[in-house]
């Protein structure tokens, strides 16, 4: 500690002690702890929610594409598919709550790709923080958007007719097992984020995996009117398993063992794509 | 106190397909000090500024931080760094005391002490006004300090800038220089990449010149000048001179290889003092050179370049005369 810090000693007397190496050497630590991990995975999601209140455009999406469809599906299906619209619906709602959050786990990776390419993230990357913050704390923030497309859907269907059986506390839990869902499947498409090119090719790609998880599934039409493979396929697609256990709850205030197949799937994305996400983003980026 | 070096990198290598944008550099930054990478654009400045940053994996070679392991122990150097630059940057969506504050929150602090460190931070960078503004309104060298504000929030002993000045005016540039000195004063380390000579040449203790990913020259700075020499003569020469000729005549009078540039018929000289111009004029007319046009300038990057590695700052991917390319200029 000799010349070096004799002179700025003086200069900063009333400041600040400076800067000494070897101690930051001795401080530094080799890994985060699992509480750091959390609260700078909360500091992201904190960051994430800014910036959706600064650029409300990124709720289009959540909040047209509930309204639209639910009218539009209703009115274009119902009558062929269950005699009348009324009927279809209680069929129908499960299936766009399933759609809908499936459409906004794409927006999820979409938005993840476009922060990604901003200088901002490279300062992330060069803090000493867990590698996995940047992409869990946008997904935390994402739970607001799954919140509200899962709950407009059903105000929406309500608005052309939709009584649900199950009641205030089976629509309840039908919203939150979406959610939960939502924050699952939404790690495939972080992934995606992770891997692509751009923006654009994110959103490409999530098409090709979204539009058969969502059409080859029971959402729009009972299983029982498909062909023999087909109706395999849907019978193990999860986005069915999320659609049925949703109608049990929101029809029937039933927590079936449909909810239970639905979280097993969440658990298995998760364990999956949570891990390769990290590693794709440690190498790629 | 210890004596580890800040940075001790050995043959570092960052390949990009084909192309080897880091081809075997070495360094060695010493504690306190400011080191400076000059170098034109695409010479690898930002790529090795990179690497020793955990921004960018090494693809051979090895570098340690204060004597931490960078691609072993890339959790601890990026406790030890603080990095600046064309990339690493700070969020547009919020503000400038928002972003301070996660900086701070996401490296441990408490909310308040975030909040607290923030803004004594822009209170130092002469921000505070403009704490609440978004940061699309900030001037360029408002953001640069914003910026640099952001590396210092848990005073890393090494800060590595990356061309740190580029865009800024005059003005605004003296007062980033003033910024960077006060960090050493206060025990920091610097790293900086420039373009600019009298940028490494004012601030920098110490100077590596790289050129397509190597390093072409080391020194202080006015060990680099000297090896320049502190003028330059350039003469364009007369319809049909002989060109050998005249680089013999210089080489015979002052002892120095001028740099010749047969296609345009120009000849640089670098020289110690101004009146060994003279000199070298008297000896081209005695030998028969013509001679159309004489001027006497200052060393530039672009002159430092030439005699470096024999082709301008600028121009990188042209091709060159490759008997000048293999010119390369040891100073100590």
């Amino acid at each position: 500690m000799s010349t070096m810090t004799a002179e700025p000693a003086q200069r900063t007397q009333v400041r600040i002690p400076a800067v000494d190496p070897a101690t930051a050497v001795a401080r530094a630590r080799p890994r985060t702890s699992v509480a750091e991990t959390l609260s700078q995975t909360f500091s992201m999601a904190w960051r994430a929610l800014k910036k959706m209140r600064r650029n409300p455009e990124q709720f289009f999406d959540v909040t047209i594409q509930p309204l639209l469809f639910t009218a539009m599906f209703a009115y274009i299906f119902g009558g062929a598919i269950s005699g009348n619209v009324r009927s279809y619906l209680p069929l129908m709602i499960p299936g766009i709550v399933g759609q809908t959050v499936l459409t906004t786990c794409m927006a999820t990776g979409v938005q993840l790709r476009e922060d990604m390419d901003k200088g901002v993230f490279d300062r992330f990357k060069s803090l000493p923080i867990a590698r996995i913050a940047p992409l869990a704390g946008p997904m935390i923030a994402d739970l607001v958007r799954y919140l509200i497309a899962a709950s407009l859907t059903f105000v929406m269907g309500v608005a052309i007719g939709y009584r649900p059986a199950g009641g205030a506390l089976g629509v309840l839990g039908a919203i939150v097992l979406a959610i939960v869902t939502g924050w699952a499947i939404a790690w495939i498409f972080t992934f995606i984020g992770t891997i692509a090119r751009n923006a654009r090719s994110v959103q490409g790609f999530s098409m090709m995996i979204l539009f058969p998880l969502t059409f080859l599934s029971n959402a729009f039409v009972p299983v029982s009117t498909l062909p023999g493979p087909l109706a395999a396929f849907v019978k193990v697609n999860p986005v069915s398993h999320l659609v049925s256990a949703t109608r049990d709850l929101a029809n029937h205030a039933v927590i079936s063992g449909e909810v239970g197949w639905t979280l097993l799937a969440c658990a298995i994305v998760i364990a999956i794509f949570a891990p390769l996400s990290v590693y794709s983003y440690k190498r790629h980026m | 106190m210890t004596t580890t070096a800040s940075v001790t990198a050995t043959g570092l290598v960052k390949a990009f397909g084909e192309s080897r944008a880091v081809d075997g550099i070495d360094l060695e930054v010493r504690q306190g000090e400011i080191f400076g990478v000059l170098g034109p654009n695409g010479a690898g400045k930002t790529t090795t500024l990179r690497m020793l940053a955990t921004l960018l994996p090494i693809d051979a070679g090895n570098a340690f931080v204060f004597g931490v392991d960078v691609a072993r122990e890339p959790h601890r150097v990026r406790q030890l760094v603080g990095v600046t630059g064309q990339y690493a940057s700070v969020d547009e969506d919020l503000t400038a005391a928002e972003n301070l504050w996660l900086f701070g929150r996401l490296q441990g602090l408490r909310s308040a002490d975030a909040r607290a460190t923030g803004h004594r931070l822009l209170e130092q960078f002469g921000l505070e006004d403009a704490a609440r503004k978004p940061i699309s309104q900030f001037s360029g060298g408002m953001r640069r300090r914003l910026d640099l504000a952001a590396s210092l929030i848990t005073r890393p002993p090494l800060i590595f800038l990356d061309e740190p000045t580029t865009g800024l005016d005059p003005r605004t540039r003296g007062q980033m220089w003033d910024t960077i000195r006060g960090l050493v004063a206060d025990g920091c380390t610097i790293m900086l990449t420039t373009q600019y000579l009298d940028e490494a040449d004012q601030l920098a203790d110490r100077i590596a010149v790289i050129d397509r990913g190597r390093k072409v020259a080391e020194g202080t700075p006015d060990e680099l000048k000297t090896s320049v020499g502190t003028s330059t003569l350039q003469l364009q020469l007369g319809e049909g001179a002989d060109h050998d000729l005249a680089r013999q005549v210089v080489w015979r009078v002052i002892g120095r290889e001028p740099v010749v540039t047969p296609e345009s018929g120009r000849l640089n000289v670098p020289l110690d003092a101004a009146d060994e111009a003279g000199d070298v004029l008297i000896g081209l007319r005695q030998a028969g050179v013509t001679i159309s046009s004489v001027s006497v300038a200052k060393p530039t990057l672009d002159e430092v370049f030439l005699a470096l590695t024999g082709h301008g700052a600028t121009e990188v991917d042209e091709s060159h005369d490759t008997e000048s390319n293999e010119r390369l200029v040891e100073v100590r």
